[in-house]
This record gives C-alpha cells, structure tokens and sequence, in this order.
C-alpha cells in the first residue's frame, strides 16, 4: 500500500503530539504538579497512529490506564486532556477521572481505563451495538501484552467470535505487564498465537513502524466492516518508561532498552518521509514546534482553569438527578 | 388486570418494553431456545428475532458487553442465571458499569439492567442460594430492586429498563410460581417507592423480596393476638424509600426489619442506621433484626430450614418488643 504524502504527515503530526504531551506528563509529574498515576504511552506511539488513522469519528475505541496516545489518535483535544491530568473543572471528566480515566463518548472514546482487560468486554459490547443498529461503525480495542491474560480477554474473543461482532483487538505488546517480562508471563512469543483458540485471523506487526500497523489495521477494520467478524492484531513495541512515573524499571534488561531505543518510531518514519521526498527536516521541525506550542498552550489552559467546587462530589453518580 | 404468576409478570414487563423500545435487548445464558433456567423468559425469543440472545457461559462477557453496549445507545437487560454467579462479573459491575458516568464526568449513561435471581428454600445449597443485595446496595451508581409480587414485578421491570442508570434486579426462586393480579400493557412503578403490603399500628416490620410473604403470615398470626403489624416492603433498597419507613415508625414506635440475607452487614443494619439516625425519638424499643445467621446457606432441608427466617422467627421478634 502506497500512503500518500497526506497521510504520512498526518501520521508523523500524531506520533509527535502523542510524544511531547507525554514528555510534558513526565516533567510535570515529576515537578509534582500533577496528582495520581500516569503511566506513558511513549515509544508506542506508531501503535495507537496507525490503528485509528483507519477509523471514523463515529467508531469506537476502548482504551487502557497506558491511554493517552489512543485518545490523542482518536481526536482527543490535549487542552481537555491535560487539564484532566490536573483534575481541574474544565477537563474531560470534570476532575473526576483522571489520566486512567479519561473518555469522550461523542468521540468514540469510551475511556480509558484503571482496570487491566476490562475493555475488552466492553468493547465487543460496543461492537454489538453498532451492529445491532446497523450503523456501520467498528470498535476497536487496544490493550497490553499482560491483558491477554485475563479472562476477559478471552471471554471477550470467544463472544465476539461467535457473533461476528465488528471489533479489532488490537494488543500493544510492549513486553512488560508492570514489572513481569512477556517471557514470565507467558509461554508463548507471539500473542496473536491466541487467535486461532477463537478461529478468528490473528497477525504480529512491528509495532514501532507505523505504515506496518497502519496497514494491518486496514485488514482488520476492512473485515470488520464487511461483517466478517474481529480479528487480533499483536503490535510489538516497547514501553520506553516505567509502568508508572515514578518506577525505576530496574527489572528491565538494560541492553534491551538500549537496542528498542535505536528503533524509536518517530525517527524512522521521519526518515521515511524525507527519503520519499514529502518534507525536509525543516519542515518536520516546523510541525514539531506548533505541536509544541499546542502542548504548551494546553498547559497554560490547565494550570489557568478551576478547580472543581467540593460540591460537584456528589454529582455525576446517578443520570436523572 | 390480568392474572399471572411472578415469572408471568416479569415476563410481560421485559415484552412490552422490547415493544415499545427497539434498543432494549435481553441477553444470558439460556434466555432464548431453553426460556431461561426458570422459564422466565419462554418465548420471547420467538417474539423477538435478534433481540434475544443465548450467550456461552460468560459472565464476565455478558454483563461488559452490556455496558458497552449501553454506553453507545443500546439498553440491555443482561441475565445472570443465579445471583451467586455475580462474583464472576463484579468488576464490570462494580468497576465499569456504574462508574463508567461519574469517572466520565457525567458525560455518559450506562442504562443496563442485571437480571438474576436469589434465594433459597430450594436445598440448592450454598452456591444457588444466596441473598446478597448488600453487596449491591454498597456501589454508589447502581439501582438494587427487588419485587415480592407479580405487579410490582412487572412494573419494577419497565421502570428498571427505562432508568437511565445500571439497576440490578432480584427475582426470587420461592416466587416465580406466585400468582397475582396485574395491570395489562405498559406498567411502571416508581424505583424508590415503598409499598405498605400490610397496614398496622402496634410494629412496622420491615422485609422484603420472599420475606414480604413470611413477614405478611407472621403479621396475620400476630392479629390474631391483638398485636397489629404494618409491613413495609421498600421494594427497592437503592434508592430507599426512607420516609415511608419513618412515617411507619411513627405511627408504630417499633420496628423489625427481616431479610434472608445473612446478619452481619446485612441491609438490615443500613435500615437500623438510617433510623437510628433520622428517627431515634420515634422508637420506643431496640431495633429488631430477624435474618439468617452468618453461614452459607446448607444443603440439607433440615439445616436450611434453621437457616431460613420464618414466621415463628419474626412473631417471636416481635413479642419480644411487647
């Protein structure tokens, strides 16, 4: 598949604003300005790109607590995200969600989530809806290498096998549930292996290649969208940071880090790019530095709004009151 | 009005909202071909093509399916084949579907309705038989409703279908057969409305579920004795209809709350703080619990018989306030 000059640079604007909102996370956490968790999505980026460039504001994604790259990939607005990492009034969920926790149903999102596996249930629950409405949207999953091990994943699969839902399992396996090794957790290299338990096509990609994900999605929202049912596409990437800000990640083979480091997605296909003659340096640049400012706008915009009023705790329990 | 048994009445509540509304699905195991474990739902898979689905045994898939489904637009009625098999899908529950709104920012709705059965009384032993409304009522987000007759079951059912929240609903195994008049077509009570199933004057006794009706016998026995007993069933326990339970109290001074449900940390104990709280001048006696005791449910009839409040158990709470 040849992917137009659009279409790449699209991309690289993606992976890019995932990375510097997820740079501006670390600093500001690390600064303490930030309350809670955050676990980062950086290194991963080419993932969460290539799979919802193939979507439509009307389909569905479920995400993890690792949420913020697949809600920016998804149209999520990083001013509304960060003043969501600072538990401020004007974020998505109003301060009540957090950086796990944030979603924008009107986008499809329909959160992140604190929860291990627990999207994907829901996820073949979304499916089931637009294909019992009859509306044409998909649903896609994402989640890690340590939630394939959950029941959920494979209640999830076999439901969503038998009644041919329109989802995409897509697993981030970036080789660390936490601080346990794809190798201690599972007696299998490949995860997507697991797809033939549940006779649906299951694929491994490099997940730091952007175009390679971007192309196996294709496949999977193609079937999908006919009526063909899910499949499972396994992205091999890497978590770059601890589970958590914070984390050493002492348990990490620092000669691993190293070697996934060389294959950071942004640069290769930046390289891409410029080989195929569709920007120069000067040009990525450029969108590296609105992208910053973007960024910094959105901080700006968190640390200015409000706080929510102690009042608003009691509201948002129940619809109706 | 129409007669019809409980599991009729349930029945013909879920018919008419799947009539009315398009989005409203029923799914669980065995719901559709086999009419559900109890024959609750017989039928309606013919009435309703595609809209009633036989599930593989997947808790956790049917009641996080459901939530996805509800949070897009659909409105599921999701069937847990016996209370006791919650455990399996808690977390959807109790993690997603009723948090799912608040962690959201009020930017979502999660209209599912969990439908199980509990109870005993039917030497099901300890895994089939259990009263656990307490667990549910302890999620701030979720709806416990749980109907002692036919009506209140169908129009418990409409209402819990139409709420715009997750509601889950409790049928009862000792009930399924009862029979009862019923309003025809669409019929919808209240959720947190309280009925009073018996009026008095002398004790309020709270119950609810089965217990209504052990609580009714006991009540007729005890006019018998000149003492007159009100017996209130909440009908819902989230939301409770506290003010029905205070202005009892203050006609009656005296209360005793039953439920199947084991003792410690039952609803009971929510009941008696609410009225502790809110109504300490009105008693004129200690609170009364009558529920089982803090062991699973047993096997042998014999056994579950000690188990099971009775009337002997609640007439004898009752005196004791005299």
């Amino acid at each position: 598949m040849q992917l137009s000059k659009e279409n790449l640079l699209a991309f690289y604007q993606t992976m890019v604003t995932v990375r510097t909102f997820e740079n501006k996370a670390a600093e500001l956490f690390a600064a303490g300005k930030l309350p809670g968790f955050v676990h980062l999505y950086i290194g991963e980026e080419a993932v969460a790109t290539g799979v919802c460039a193939n979507l439509t504001a009307q389909d569905y994604i479920t995400s993890t607590h690792r949420g913020h790259g697949h809600l920016i990939a998804k149209g999520g607005k990083v001013d509304l995200m960060m003043a969501e990492l600072y538990g401020k009034a004007t974020g998505y969920c109003k301060g009540k969600g957090g950086s796990m926790h944030i979603a924008d149903v009107d986008l499809g999102i329909l959160g992140a989530n604190g929860i291990v596996g627990a999207g994907q249930p829901i996820a073949a629950g979304a499916a089931f809806a637009c294909k019992y409405k009859g509306s044409g949207a998909i649903t896609v999953c994402f989640f890690g290498d340590g939630a394939s091990n959950r029941g959920t994943f494979h209640e999830a699969m076999n439901l969503a096998s038998i009644w041919k839902l329109p989802v995409v399992f897509v697993c981030e396996n970036n080789m660390y549930g936490i601080s346990n090794c794809q190798r201690d957790h599972m007696n299998i290299c490949d995860i997507a292996d697991r797809a033939a338990a549940y006779g649906i096509p299951g694929v491994t990609v490099d997940g730091n290649d952007v175009v390679a994900v971007f192309e196996a999605a294709a496949e999977g929202v193609k079937r999908a969208r006919s009526g063909d049912g899910p499949s499972l596409i396994e992205c091999k990437t890497w978590r770059w940071r601890g589970h958590f800000e914070g984390d050493p990640a002492t348990y990490k083979n620092p000669e691993e880090q190293k070697a996934w480091l060389q294959k950071d997605p942004i640069p290769r296909l930046a390289q891409k790019i410029i080989d195929l003659g569709y920007a120069t340096d000067a040009d990525l640049a450029q969108i590296a530095d609105a992208v910053k400012a973007q960024v910094a706008a959105a901080v700006a915009f968190a640390e200015s709004s409000p706080d929510p009023v102690p009042a608003d705790v009691l509201t948002d329990v129940y619809a109706g009151q | 009005m129409k007669k019809m048994t409980y599991a009729e009445a349930i029945r013909d509540g879920i018919r008419v909202e799947m009539k009315r509304d398009a989005d409203v699905y029923l799914c669980g195991e065995d719901v559709g071909k086999f009419g559900g474990c109890f024959g609750v739902t017989a039928g309606l898979v013919d009435e309703f093509p595609g809209r009633v689905l036989d599930t593989p045994i997947t808790e956790t898939a049917i009641i996080g399916s459901a939530v996805g489904a509800a949070a897009v637009g659909l409105r599921p009625v999701a069937e847990i084949m016996f209370i006791d098999f919650t455990g399996v899908c808690m977390d959807e529950l109790f993690n997603q579907a009723v948090k799912m709104r608040y962690m959201f920012g009020g930017k979502a709705k999660v209209p599912l309705v969990l439908k199980t059965i509990c109870g005993g009384g039917v030497a099901a032993a300890a895994q089939h038989s259990q009263c656990m409304e307490a667990w549910f009522t302890h999620i701030p987000g979720l709806k416990t409703v749980m109907p002692a007759t036919p009506a209140d079951a169908k129009g418990l059912m409409a209402a819990a279908i139409r709420d715009d929240n997750p509601v889950i609903y409790i049928e009862h195994k000792q009930l399924l057969g009862l029979s009862g008049d019923v309003p025809e077509g669409e019929y919808v009570i209240p959720l947190g409305k309280a009925d009073i199933k018996r009026p008095g004057s002398d004790v309020t006794i709270v119950a609810w579920s089965w217990m209504v009706h052990r609580a009714l016998a006991a009540a007729e026995a005890l006019a018998k004795e000149g003492i007159s007993a009100e017996v209130i069933d909440p009908r819902t326990l989230v939301p409770l209809d506290k003010d029905a339970i205070l202005a009892s109290l203050a006609k009656t001074h005296k209360l005793v709350i039953v439920h199947e449900a084991v003792r410690t940390s039952g609803f009971g104990g929510e009941i008696a703080a609410v009225v502790a709280e809110q109504g300490f001048d009105l008693l004129d006696a200690p609170i009364k619990r009558v529920t089982a005791p803090d062991t699973p449910v047993p096997f042998s009839p014999v056994l579950e018989k000690a188990f099971l409040p009775d009337e002997g158990k609640i007439i004898q709470a009752v005196k004791e306030l005299f």
